[in-house]
């Protein structure tokens, strides 16, 4: 093979502390190198001139580039070689920058370890062999998961392009978080308003397929071609028939049901539509609570029901879609302030949460708009708000900040005002983290418009004292202690993920933190993308986000979905594991240790048995390559004889 | 290099003098080992300079027959580095690794090779600080050990690499 | 009927001597056998703990390994600072690099030693319901305000015991009297013990708002479980009252003393004239009172 080296200076990065020329100049007595030289910007257009005019000039088989890591130019010199008629994969990069010249002064030390990576990469280099990307069709079909305002946005873009979207949400309306919040910061405009058309537009959109509550069952296949089951949940009403009259809600006798929607500020109907814009507007019976269900004599609903549409024999059924692509739009939960014994949430009706005074602010609400006591239905007169109740507190596990709570809290309290003239709202807070588009200016209007007091410090008790609570806490500016009285105590719950993260980031072969948020590709160049292609994220499910940058990501998303499906076809990578069917003894280990199914068996004439990997599925890890036995099974690109010939070179 | 190569000490700093003689293969996982090592390489975290790394996809791709062959054929100490448990790239390939390798382990002695001189571990690729610890660590504890004695220099016959594997 | 080894400790030998002769008798009543320990010295909560955490863990550490060498593997203690000190040292023991140094000082290790508080026994030991079974003299419509004090089920992680902020077994010790606890807000405030001799008027400040709290709450006197709670709250009340210009007559009970009572042990054998705050009022019998209200209503 014919080598040509191509030692980087990259200014005075390398070259500082390697001496690059040396480098190139002893890489000329390497076996197989027949040109070596040493350039300032190899990665600049005339440095990629220079590599092509060598190949060229000189017959070059292969190239090494000794320069930066592979993670940061590797695609860049693959295309540079390639455009000079060389395969792609007979290329090899040394990394002598961040693996040598910068973790190190001694240019002596340094420049042998550059000449023994530069000799390791030429080593591989000559067992490498070119490889050809085989082609795949693209399914141009979407699948989002979640019906929050992410995953609508996300769902609406792609439709409006004219793909077909299939949409499945946990519960039996679309609209997440967001269908619950009043007004929106830093503008005031009304939550709903925006929202509605938005999911007027899903349930509307031929494009659009819909499946409310429904789960997410199994995901099988790969980018392009994914089959996904789908369980949908029975909720004991045909939703074909069901127009959404509500006749069945208002005779249900069980009256006493979890009202979910209003965060359990009321009670609902054991059937009930949770909310009168629901997109889908069907009911649903709730079996926990419904008499039928639960062995006693009833069946009202079926009765009154003007379209039998009741079913109480209905059961969960999976249905089947094919889609090329996934996003996922899953969204957050929030912090179980219960947590905090000391400000006794969930023990004193009259603390609550954020998202539940939210409810109580809504017109849609249970108090029809009007600013009411839990406890006894009084207008509340005094109000304290408890900033980072589960945010920023590593002693809860919960060291992030939730992002979003210290504007919430700001609009609730002028919303307050604005209900209230005559009330006082007070905050206590750690720091007020304000940073987006007329946020801070907001806050200040809280504050000097809305005269909201603004306590800086942490409350470290609540307690009864008559029939209002006691918010006994430190003011850190002032260096006292402050106790204020309050008929109302709302304490702004951070974000965490949402519950069941984990075993959906399972199905999708995706990773997440600590903290169950998904994990998006780069925090920085790839943040809707996710390590397994074809499945993109949006929305607070990779991590605490408000409504605009949510939407946002609902519709990079959707972009990059666009992109993949604006090919009929998809390159497959071609470094995959491939069976050298004359070694392969047919044991069988690697179909059992191949974490994407990827391996199969494929029946020679004679009914002889041998391994077969599905190109298209392989991911490239080579776990089957350290199993196999016999090493029948070798991942390309990676083979056995590639990386012991690096670690010879080493041992010579 | 002949058999008798110059093999001096570096300074347990490492940062500086002259370390030519005691040599450590890294096998880092492409995902997030080798990106913890750029990390701290576009940190500017200064390590000691006796480790040559190989890229591999992920660490479930390590064959253990890769660490004998660098303990045997002369190489001075092996660190091997992937994805948390949990946080594989490939979902599970670091957890056959972590086997794997717990297994092999047991086996070195039986080649006449201290335990000490291989040594796995898990670096996510932000954690460039604690790449730094580990290279740090693993070379000064290489060079307390010294040259690797149960070396067989290589001879013609099996410097073929070939001839190790089908 | 049950071993377990008893460490008094300096409050119970002094000033709280009724705490010590109720605890005994109640003991008895259920039951328990307690064994003092045989020459204990100081736990080690206060001095010692500021000059040398490990001497502090070494002397409380030293009482549990009598008590092992006396053949009882729970040690119960009725005071919130010894408690907490014994399971300090038994924390000391269980860590690895402070093990040696601590076995070297005490002789021997105390793995498997159990330390509980006397609050402790009585909840999960004799229980609520036996209580219940066994009062005499029930004090039903008294209304008795439990107060745990900072120290009984805190810090969490050491005390394993109860909620930290929310603890609830005192109450249902006093409901199984007879009497009203009610949902006493200030349940694990501070007393202000630790000022008590340097700067009083702390005391006079974070006392008086429990016994503010308490009245408001309607209660007859504060039920408490720790000797300096007991002090600050009792002893210091005319002081409080002088320096809050207030007017509190709250008598301050033992746990002990008031589920005595209950099992119709007589007043001075419990030592309830040992406090300052006369108790008498507990010793109406309301009971009768109740059946005979409720004999007119029907």
């Amino acid at each position: 093979m014919r080598i040509g080296v191509f030692v980087c200076s990259c200014g005075t990065n390398i070259a500082g502390t390697v001496d690059t020329k040396r480098v190139a100049s002893e890489a000329l007595s390497f076996a197989d190198v027949v040109y070596a030289t040493n350039y300032m910007y190899t990665c600049s257009e005339p440095g990629q001139q220079e590599i092509q005019k060598a190949i060229t000039e000189h017959g070059l088989q292969g190239v090494v580039v000794a320069a930066c890591s592979p993670r940061m130019h590797e695609p860049t010199f693959r295309r540079a070689v390639e455009k000079a008629g060389l395969n792609r994969y007979m290329f090899e990069m040394a990394n002598i920058r961040e693996h040598v010249s910068w973790i190190g002064t001694d240019k002596e030390a340094n420049t042998r370890k550059a000449l023994d990576l530069v000799r390791m990469a030429v080593a591989k280099l000559r067992f490498n062999a070119p490889l050809f990307s085989s082609k795949a069709p693209v399914n141009k079909r979407l699948l989002v998961i979640g019906g929050g305002v992410a995953g609508i946005q996300a769902a609406l873009d792609c439709a409006e392009g004219g793909m077909d979207v299939v949409m499945v949400e946990r519960k039996q309306y679309i609209g997440g978080k967001m269908a619950k919040l009043d007004k929106t910061f830093p503008t005031i405009d009304c939550s709903s308003c925006i929202l509605g058309p938005k999911m007027v537009d899903v349930s509307q959109n031929e494009k659009i397929t819909l499946y409310a509550a429904s789960q997410i069952e199994s995901i099988n296949g790969y980018i392009g071609n994914f089959t996904v089951d789908i369980r949908k949940k029975a909720t004991y009403v045909n939703w074909d028939a069901c127009t959404g009259c509500g006749a069945c809600v208002e005779k249900c006798p069980s009256k006493k049901a979890e009202d979910y929607f209003n965060e359990g500020l009321g009670q609902a109907r054991a059937i009930n539509i949770p909310f009168p814009q629901a997109i889908p507007k069907k009911a649903a019976i709730d079996a926990q609570f419904c008499r039928q269900l639960n062995g006693k004599k009833c069946g009202v609903c079926a009765k009154i029901c003007p379209v039998k549409a009741i079913d109480f024999e209905m059961k969960d059924t999976i249905v089947t879609e094919k889609v090329g692509a996934i996003i996922v739009a899953t969204g957050y939960d929030l912090f179980d302030y219960s947590v905090y014994g000391e400000y006794g949430g969930g023990r004193y009706p009259d603390v609550i949460s954020g998202i539940q005074y939210e409810r109580i602010l809504s017109a849609s609400g249970p108090f029809g708009g009007h600013i009411r006591r839990p406890s006894d239905g009084r207008e509340p007169k005094d109000i304290v708000f408890i900033s980072c109740v589960g945010s920023r507190d590593a002693s809860v596990g919960r060291p992030y900040c939730s992002g979003i709570c210290c504007m919430y809290i700001a609009k609730q309290a002028i919303l307050t005002k604005d209900h209230m003239p005559e009330s006082n709202s007070y905050v206590f807070y750690m720091d007020i983290r304000s940073p987006g588009k007329n946020y801070d200016e907001f806050v200040r209007r809280a504050q000097e418009e809305y005269g909201v007091q603004y306590i800086r410090g942490r409350v470290g008790k609540i307690y009864q004292r008559g029939d209002r609570m006691v918010v006994q806490g430190a003011d850190t500016l002032l260096g006292v202690q402050v106790e204020v009285e309050a008929d109302l105590v709302v304490l702004a719950t951070g974000v965490e993920s949402s519950s069941g993260a984990g075993e959906l980031a399972e199905k999708l072969r995706i990773s997440y933190d600590q903290y169950g948020f998904y994990m998006e590709s780069h925090p920085k160049l790839r943040p809707v993308e996710t390590n397994t292609a074809g499945v993109y994220l949006a929305g607070a499910c990779q991590g605490p986000k408000d409504i605009p940058s949510s939407v946002a990501q609902g519709s990079a998303a959707a972009s990059k979905v666009q992109s993949l499906f604006a090919h009929d076809t998809i390159e497959t990578n071609p470094q995959v594991a491939l069976v050298n069917e004359r070694n392969c003894i047919a044991c069988g280990k690697c179909i059992q240790v191949c974490p994407f199914g990827a391996i199969q068996w494929k029946e020679l004439r004679g009914g002889i048995k041998k391994a077969e990997v599905l190109q298209t599925v392989c991911q490239g890890c080579g776990v089957c390559n350290a199993t196999c036995p016999p090493k029948a099974i070798q991942l390309q690109h990676a083979t056995d004889n590639q990386i012991l010939a690096e670690v010879n070179e080493l041992c010579a | 290099m002949t058999d008798e190569g110059p093999r001096s000490i570096a300074p347990a700093d490492g940062t500086a003098a002259d370390t030519q003689g005691i040599k450590i293969v890294g096998f880092l996982c492409n995902w997030c080992s080798y990106g913890g090592a750029d990390t701290a390489g576009v940190c500017r975290f200064k390590q000691p300079t006796d480790l040559r790394v190989v890229r591999i996809p992920c660490t479930g791709r390590m064959d253990p027959l890769f660490i004998a062959k660098s303990l045997i054929y002369g190489v001075d100490g092996v660190l091997v580095s992937g994805c948390h448990p949990r946080d594989c790239h490939y979902a599970v390939g670091n957890f056959y690794a972590r086997r794997r390798m717990e297994a092999f382990k047991a086996f070195l002695p039986f080649m006449g090779i201290d335990t000490r001189r291989f040594k796995y571990t898990w670096v996510s690729a932000s954690e460039g600080q604690q790449w730094q610890k580990v290279v740090t660590e693993f070379s000064e504890q290489i060079h307390e050990l010294g040259p690797n004695p149960g070396v067989r220099r290589q001879t013609g016959e099996n410097s073929k690499v070939s001839t190790g594997l089908r | 009927m049950k071993r377990v080894a008893y460490y008094k400790g300096c409050s119970l030998e002094g000033l709280a001597t009724e705490y010590d002769r109720s605890t005994r008798l109640v003991c008895e009543a259920f039951g328990i056998e307690l064994v003092e320990i045989h020459d204990w010295n100081c736990c080690g909560s206060s001095p010692a703990h500021s000059y040398d955490p490990l001497l502090s863990s070494a002397l409380a550490g030293r009482n549990l390994a009598i008590a092992a060498d006396q053949g009882c593997d729970v040690v119960m203690t009725p005071c919130p600072g010894c408690l907490k000190s014994l399971k300090g040292a038994q924390e000391t023991c269980e860590d690895p690099s402070k093990r040696k140094a601590f076995v070297d000082l005490v002789g021997r290790d105390v793995d498997g030693m159990k330390t509980i508080s006397l609050l402790q026994l009585l909840y999960e030991e004799v229980g609520p319901e036996a209580i219940k079974k066994a009062v005499k003299r029930p004090l039903s419509g008294h209304v008795l305000i439990p107060y745990y004090g900072c120290l009984l089920t805190r810090p969490a992680d050491r005390a394993k015991f109860d909620d930290p902020e929310n603890p609830i077994s005192l109450d249902r010790l006093i409901e199984a009297t007879g009497a009203t606890a009610p949902d006493f807000p200030f349940k694990t405030e501070c007393c202000g013990a630790t000022y008590g001799v340097t700067r009083n008027e702390f005391v006079g400040r974070l006392s008086g708002r429990i016994l503010d709290m308490a009245s408001q709450l309607g209660g007859e006197a504060i039920v408490v479980a720790c000797p300096l709670c007991q002090q600050n709250l009792d002893m210091r009340q005319d002081q409080i009252n002088k320096f809050a210009k207030r007017d509190f007559h709250l008598p301050v009970p033992y746990i002990s003393q008031v589920i005595g009572l209950s099992l119709g042990i007589s007043p001075k054998k419990l030592g309830l004239d040992k406090l300052c705050v006369s108790p008498d009022v507990l010793l109406e019998d309301r009971a009768g009172d109740e059946k005979r209200v409720q004999e007119q209503a029907g």
